[in-house]
């Protein structure tokens, strides 16, 4: 806790105290199921079984995150914005999808808004043959799973980007301004960079609960490593071992992007204002 | 400058009022900054003086009152006054460089965006200026690598680098050492000496007097007094001006 410096977290500081004990534990585990992988044909069938659904997962990761940071980048520059209009149109949505549930903004999108807009769209196109035959089904459950993460996390990250923008000194702005940049310049080239390379550490966090939060998407039967693992465990009753894998997947992947977050704050952190 | 427009205003300030709140920071005042020359503004914390200033390229919207760039009144408008911005150079207490940019990026980024000058053109403007200010070996470096009399010329290379017809510094050693002052104080003392148009915010009233063609001297938003140093500085004809100087 607070040591009697003043500063936070002393303690023994041997090379011993200091290792990272947990990442051992961590690998010890590992080791264990990969051996037990290797050597047991259940956990082999299990490993693979897991392992196809590994690309979906990552798939409606990678799609939703950039469409979010850019929902979320547009929603934040409307929460900074003088026009009043743009102003509450952006508040407004961030208080909607951060005060429902992450789950039932899903079932929403999937079940009330796709269909809503789907009919919309035949309503508006009904003489076009393209258009005239648009049925719900159409619609793919992994677009309708990546459509609800975008609209939650794009909240998420509007706060975030508002909250880097606005912390951010006010005489940046007004350098950028008096040496004749427009507002969108300066923000492009002056305001922006700094913002990211503030807001990286949340913005690492944020990727990293939407790859968990993938999992989600295995309510509407799309096949990612969530739903493979519980189709094998409901077939075979083998809960306890496609559970355990399971989560070693996501621990493996939220590690290796935790570390990747971390190079990029290294490389990025000396200069950060 | 053609010798007609030689003391010429570049910028004129008429009867500018700006409120902050209650109190009149800046309170009916028309000001000169004539071509070549330069102007300083002194007086106590909270005169108003850097906010008249602002007042000048618009960083403060003034309440009432008018504007005049080469003799022509500035719009109000976003747009209109990024061209104003353009030519008016600022240089700012806090200095105020971009963190993220290297230096010679800070000082080349507004020629590159707001002229589009192409890249390579606008670096080695950014290395001339850098090298005027003795700054060459520090381009490549960040801010955060520069001592603040470093930065602080560094910003001066910044607001040098669109050409502009005029300078504005809004107190540029009040946030230095006594230690590093001289260095900036220096290389403002050389710009005026190059016939540049300034208008200078500072406390430091030993430049003011060897290197500012007209004093003005502030207090409580209206300009007291103002001529030439040896006139204002050194035989004040008002009180409060002669206060300020005694002390």
């Amino acid at each position: 806790m607070i040591g009697p410096d003043g500063h936070l977290y002393s303690g023994p500081s041997g090379r011993l105290a200091r290792a990272p004990w947990w990442a051992l534990a961590l690998a010890l585990a590992a080791t264990v199921f990969a051996w037990r992988t290797a050597t047991s044909a259940l956990y082999a069938d299990i490993f693979w079984r897991i392992l196809s659904g590994l690309g979906v997962t990552l798939a409606v990761t990678a799609a939703a995150f950039p469409l979010a940071v850019a929902l979320g980048l547009a929603t934040a520059l409307g929460l900074v914005s003088g026009h009043p209009v743009r102003r509450n149109a952006a508040a407004l949505y961030v208080q909607v999808a951060r005060g429902v549930p992450i789950l039932v903004q899903i079932f929403i999108v999937a079940f009330v808004a796709v269909p809503l807009g789907v009919d919309a769209l035949r309503w508006a196109g009904h003489g076009s043959a393209a258009l005239g035959g648009l049925r719900a089904s159409d619609v793919p459950m992994g677009a309708r799973v990546v459509a609800a993460l975008v609209c939650a996390y794009g909240a998420f990250e509007a706060e975030t980007i508002r909250g880097g923008l606005t912390s951010l000194h006010r005489g940046q702005a007004e350098a950028a301004r008096a040496l004749g940049l427009s507002q969108r310049q300066a923000l492009w080239h002056v305001l922006l960079p700094q913002t990211v390379r503030r807001i990286l550490p949340t913005l690492g966090n944020d990727l990293i609960s939407l790859l968990k939060d993938s999992s989600l998407v295995s309510v509407l039967g799309v096949r990612d490593m969530t739903q493979e693992a519980r189709l094998y465990a409901s077939a075979t009753f083998r809960y306890t071992e496609s559970l355990t894998l399971l989560a070693l997947f996501y621990l493996a992947l939220t590690l290796v992007l935790a570390m990747g977050v971390k190079a990029l704050e290294h490389r990025y952190r000396r200069h950060a204002a | 400058m053609p010798p007609e427009r030689a003391n010429a205003a570049v910028i004129e300030a008429r009867s500018i009022v700006k409120r902050f709140g209650p109190v009149r920071a800046v309170d009916g005042i028309s000001l000169e900054i004539a071509a070549g020359r330069v102007t300083a503004i002194l007086g106590p914390s909270g005169s108003g003086k850097s906010t008249l200033l602002r007042c000048l390229n618009f960083m403060e919207i003034p309440d009432s009152g008018e504007v005049l760039f080469l003799g022509s009144p500035v719009r109000v408008r976003d747009r209109a006054l990024d061209g104003l911005r353009a030519r008016v150079g600022m240089v700012f207490q806090q200095f105020n460089l971009f963190p993220h940019l290297r230096v010679w990026e800070n000082v080349a980024l507004a020629p590159r965006v707001v002229r589009g000058a192409p890249s390579p053109v606008a670096r080695s403007f950014a290395l001339a200026l850098l090298d005027r200010v003795g700054l060459a070996d520090k381009a490549q470096a960040h801010p955060s690598e520069l001592s603040g009399g470093q930065q602080q010329r560094a910003a001066i290379a910044r607001a040098l680098a669109m050409e502009p017809v005029a300078l504005l510094f809004d107190e540029p050693t009040s946030a230095l050492d006594p230690e590093l002052r001289g260095e900036v104080l220096e290389v403002m003392r050389s710009l005026a000496a190059e016939g540049r148009t300034m208008a200078v915010v500072t406390h430091e009233v030993a430049f003011a007097r060897a290197v500012a063609h007209e004093v003005v001297f502030m207090d409580a938003g209206r300009v007291v007094e103002r001529g030439a140093p040896a006139q204002v500085i050194d035989a004040p004809a008002n009180e409060r001006t002669r206060r300020f100087f005694a002390s």
